[in-house]
């Protein structure tokens, strides 16, 4: 454990809630990391746990069973989660913040009603389904149908990669009304996993982030209640937008995590091997190591944490939304880089949670928008700004 | 029944200590502080003892700086019903002394009339375990000292102590003074609509003045050192270098 940090000082109920996330995490989660990564299962048992905690609703009115907080305070959740276990952080993230903080956006009062409070206590479990085998980044590209017949909308077609897939019991799934729309022929839908017709893969076998289950979700004519569409028909492509930034900036916290925990590792290491008769941080190169591992791992925070301050006065930006988990998911990669790198041998044992951290770290320059998308998004909204 | 649980702010447990330059105490700038452990586990009692029924109300106390404010809340955050804050010293380093922290709890529980004081065995900083000692003859209450179980019937209080070799139970009458040691549950985490809560909750702030304590130190620190680092281990070759060096080392 490295402890030495700078305190960010966020506030006495923030820092009150990063005191009790980290010590469940350093508690509950840490223990499990290297058992979850191995089994790639996820621990189901956790969600109730989270819902107790409250940490499933946080940015969710108190009315709904949430706890009525920031995205600051959502961004520490997901980081000091992410510190003990990145998969399980991003399970969490995709539950709390993909789903529960979408239908929350987005929803009409009686949807409010009927998910958010199942969400929130950890009863069920969310996720969020855009992604296609064939749209990715191109989300316009998405195949999905949902067609009116017989008083529901039709959906038939299937997603990939979804997060909590093979597990969720409410999904927000965008599909296809109007394909010949584009943009404006997508719709949002709530998804109840009992509905006739749906189905999933078994969760994918993966490099990293094992554990936080994806899978393959297959719509073989399921009949969704025209009630269930969040948002209206047609502007789904809004509903998604309205969730984007936040979802990025929430979700960085899992990169300054990742780089907390290198820290955890790493720092104890250097203090305690010996070679040449002394201990290795000692040594110069190995200084230099965490000196730029705690610079970044500090930037990063820096960066995120005003963004999302930015988030919670309504004047969030797209481009640093983006910006931030760019700096931050990269950020990580290179720091997990250089804790395997300064464990040496033992770092590189499939057994010691750097190595686990490194693979993790991969799914952030990759997932929720891969680094190319973020920079060509950042890039275009700068240029934008030029007129 | 009224609960009267006194907290302490403490450097974290998990921070790595480290001994001011000049020697004269541990170096408390910029450091992680939380709530003592041990009085975790007596808020956690408390809390146990209210939702049993056999408390109706749970107030939390801490004695010393402004920033101990941050330990209250976590004490209303995990359930405790109001606090109060006795400010005692301006300067993180300046440790209130036993004897004055027992003096202003006498004071406070003149005022409040708790059925009983819930405790930490001792505060994980420097060790000393005697508050709860020294309020108890303040007051002339009865004491359970290292409490690992607690049963309260009427007007007596079992309380089960661990000792030196075992495990003792004893008897006191109500009100009384017990001190927990670490077996007697596990603190439970504060949820965050409790932290949110925790923030409307009454906290009074007080000063030792207000009571009429004097809580100039009345020992002096003469030196503080870190622990001797542990020598190098040596790798025997046999089983006899082994006992021949344990031999050596007067081991065996």
């Amino acid at each position: 454990m490295f402890t030495a940090s700078m305190t960010f000082d966020l506030g006495e109920e923030i820092n009150a809630l990063r005191d009790m996330v980290h010590r469940w995490a350093q508690e509950r989660v840490k223990p499990i990391a290297t058992e979850v990564d191995r089994t790639n299962a996820f621990p189901n048992e956790l969600w109730r746990e989270m819902g107790e905690l409250g940490l499933l609703g946080i940015t969710t009115p108190e009315a709904y069973g949430g706890a009525g907080m920031s995205y600051l305070a959502h961004v520490i959740a997901v980081e000091e989660i992410a510190r003990a276990s990145a998969s399980v952080s991003l399970s969490y993230g995709a539950h709390s913040n993909l789903c529960v903080n979408q239908i929350k956006l987005n929803g009409t009062e009686e949807q409010k009603r009927t998910y958010l409070p199942r969400l929130i206590s950890g009863e069920h479990i969310g996720a969020l389904a855009m992604s296609e085998a064939g749209a990715g980044s191109d989300v316009v590209g998405m195949k999905l149908r949902a067609e009116k017949r017989n008083g529901y909308f039709t959906l038939s077609g299937t997603k990939f990669w979804i997060t909590n897939g093979p597990d969720a019991d409410t999904l927000v799934v965008y599909a296809k009304t109007d394909p010949d729309a584009g943009a404006k022929g997508i719709t949002a839908f709530i998804v109840e996993k009992d509905m006739k017709g749906f189905s999933t893969s078994p969760h994918f076998d993966k490099l990293g982030m094992r554990g936080s289950n994806t899978a393959e979700l297959i719509f073989d004519d399921v009949e969704v209640p025209f009630e269930n569409v969040l948002g209206e028909e047609g502007k789904g492509v809004r509903v998604l937008m309205s969730g984007l930034d936040y979802e990025r900036v929430v979700l960085s916290g899992i990169g300054t995590g990742i780089m907390a925990a290198c820290l955890d590792e790493v720092m104890p290491y250097l203090a305690e091997r010996k070679q040449f008769g002394q201990p290795i941080g000692n040594f110069q190169l190995m200084q230099g190591k965490i000196a730029d591992m705690y610079t970044k791992m500090n930037s990063a925070r820096a960066y995120v944490y005003e963004v999302a301050r930015a988030c919670d006065r309504g004047q969030v930006t797209r481009q640093d939304a983006a910006a931030c988990v760019l700096y931050a998911s990269e950020e990580a990669m290179t720091v997990a880089h250089q804790a395997v790198q300064a464990m040496g041998g033992a770092g590189f044992m499939s057994e010691t949670p750097v190595s686990r951290i490194f693979r993790d770290a991969k799914l952030m320059e990759i997932g929720a928008g891969t680094s190319e998308i973020r920079r060509m998004l950042i890039g275009r909204e700068l240029m934008g700004a030029m007129g | 029944m009224k609960v009267l649980v006194p907290v302490k702010r403490v450097i974290d447990y998990n921070v790595k200590v480290r001994v001011k330059a000049d020697g004269s105490g541990v170096d408390l700038a910029n450091v992680k502080m939380s709530m003592n452990p041990f009085d975790e586990i007596a808020v956690e009692e408390a809390i146990r003892l209210k939702e049993a029924g056999k408390a109706d109300e749970v107030v939390a106390v801490s004695i010393g700086v402004k920033q101990a404010q941050e330990t209250l809340r976590t004490a209303l955050a995990m359930g405790a019903d109001r606090a109060i804050l006795v400010i005692a010293a301006d300067d993180v380093h300046q440790d209130i002394e036993p004897l004055a922290v027992a003096k202003i709890l006498a004071k406070v529980v003149e005022e409040e009339q708790p059925g009983i004081v819930l405790a930490g065995k001792q505060a994980i900083d420097n060790d000393m375990n005697a508050t709860g000692q020294m309020l108890s003859a303040l007051l002339g209450w009865s004491q359970g000292t290292f409490a690992s179980e607690l049963d309260i019937e009427g007007d007596a209080a079992k309380i089960t102590r661990e000792v030196d070799g075992g495990l003792q139970t004893i008897s006191v009458k109500m009100p009384t003074i017990v001190t927990v040691d670490l077996r007697l549950n596990e603190p439970r985490y504060a949820s965050l609509p409790n932290i949110m809560k925790a923030k409307k909750k009454p906290l009074d702030e007080k000063t030792a003045a207000d009571y009429g304590v004097d809580v100039t130190p009345r020992l002096e620190v003469v030196k503080t050192e870190e622990p001797p680092a542990r020598a190098a281990g040596i790798i025997v070759g046999s089983v006899d270098e082994l006992v021949e060096k344990l031999k050596e080392a007067g081991a065996v």
